[in-house]
């Protein structure tokens, strides 16, 4: 568990520092994943205690998220103002995403079974 | 402070030590989300008894209830909210198991799960610029389709507001999760990694394990979507920001 935590946070710290150093708009994290995934495709996967700390970090995902979440008290008043805009920006966009990918992807698998 | 409910003079003092400590704030986080848990476990996963959801409405009640400020809440929550940076790159390992699955079907999946996040997050975010909506707001909508911890730090590096973020990602989440099977049917979308790629891209863990309750390969491929979207939005939406002048 150490030694897992300590390879998640590694990635994580060199993602950021690359984040930083070079003014990158993606989050260090998302350059650690990026690393990670590398490193795992060129050792061939993960040894057990990364991939049992990994999994049981993940398990727990949607109880990270919660304290950030809760800062929601901190916007009442912007999301109040806003709150027409927001729910039709929300329900809009997420109907033309599920219609897109998914129309798209079928027909890319369709084509592929009649080639 | 000023308490609903007022407390003697003891209670007060030890109140208000508790304030200046973590350890409130964290005990409040983990009771709240044992509680919320068991609360999803009897309504059997309903889409709005999402634990996330549910103890986000709690605590953020007792917050106000209580007139404590997020800043000593979240002295002590903060202990939670570092793991989510591990937590993205633990990502990895799951999207190594898909693997195989993404190579053999890289460039249709690429495709179809780029243009659906583009789509996605510039109509969110033109439509709410139009509806008059404040550029924190506007920045703070266009990477609501990806997880929560990748989503809040686009958001930041963009000068979004991460918590809006949040809300708007649960938001996204949970009008995923309750109408991607009625527009996979509209849209005859049939096959289940279609299904679970467009689930997982749009409306990313929510809607995936809902998509898992019905089918395993549909749950992979939410799975698979969720890590490659991830990527995908960090660097669509910085993009996508600058070419729409927001």
């Amino acid at each position: 568990m150490p030694r897992a935590l300590t390879i998640l946070l590694l990635c994580q710290l060199a993602g950021t520092i690359l984040q930083q150093g070079t003014g990158l708009p993606i989050p260090g994290p998302v350059l650690g994943l990026v690393m990670l995934l590398g490193y795992l495709l060129k050792t061939g996967g993960p040894a057990p205690h990364l991939r049992d700390t990994a999994q049981g970090l993940l398990k727990y995902l949607g109880l990270l998220f919660v304290p950030a979440g809760v800062g929601v008290v901190t916007e009442l008043q912007e999301l109040r103002q806003n709150i027409i805009a927001i729910s039709v920006a929300i329900f809009v966009s997420t109907l033309l995403g599920l219609m897109v990918t998914g129309v798209l992807m079928s027909w890319f698998l369709r084509k592929q079974t009649n080639a | 402070m000023h308490n609903l409910i007022p407390l003697p003079l003891p209670l007060f003092h030890v109140w208000a030590y508790l304030e200046t400590q973590p350890l409130l704030g964290l005990s409040a986080t983990l009771c709240v989300w044992e509680a919320a848990v068991f609360i999803d476990e009897w309504a059997r996963h309903k889409a709005f008894t999402n634990p996330t959801v549910l103890s986000i409405l709690i605590l953020a009640t007792l917050l106000l209830a209580t007139g404590t400020s997020y800043k000593t809440y979240f002295n002590g929550a903060v202990y939670i909210h570092f793991l989510l940076g591990p937590a993205t790159v633990a990502l990895a390992v799951p999207m190594y198991a898909n693997w195989a699955a993404i190579r053999k079907n890289f460039i249709a999946i690429f495709v179809s799960l780029s243009a659906g996040s583009i789509v996605a997050a510039s109509s969110a975010m033109l439509i709410a610029h139009a509806m008059g909506a404040p550029r924190t707001v506007v920045v703070s909508l266009g990477p609501k389709s990806v997880t929560t911890p990748i989503a809040m730090g686009i958001s930041q590096n963009l000068g979004g507001q991460p918590s809006l973020t949040a809300v708007f990602v649960m938001m996204t989440g949970m009008f995923g999760t309750l109408v991607c099977t009625g527009v996979f049917r509209l849209a005859r979308v049939k096959d289940w990694r279609a299904q679970g790629l467009a689930a997982g891209t749009a409306a990313h863990g929510l809607a995936t394990s809902r998509m898992l309750l019905l089918n395993q390969t549909a749950g992979a491929f939410g799975g698979l979507a969720i890590g490659l979207n991830g990527i995908v939005t960090s660097v669509v939406v910085p993009v996508l920001v600058s070419v729409f002048g927001l």
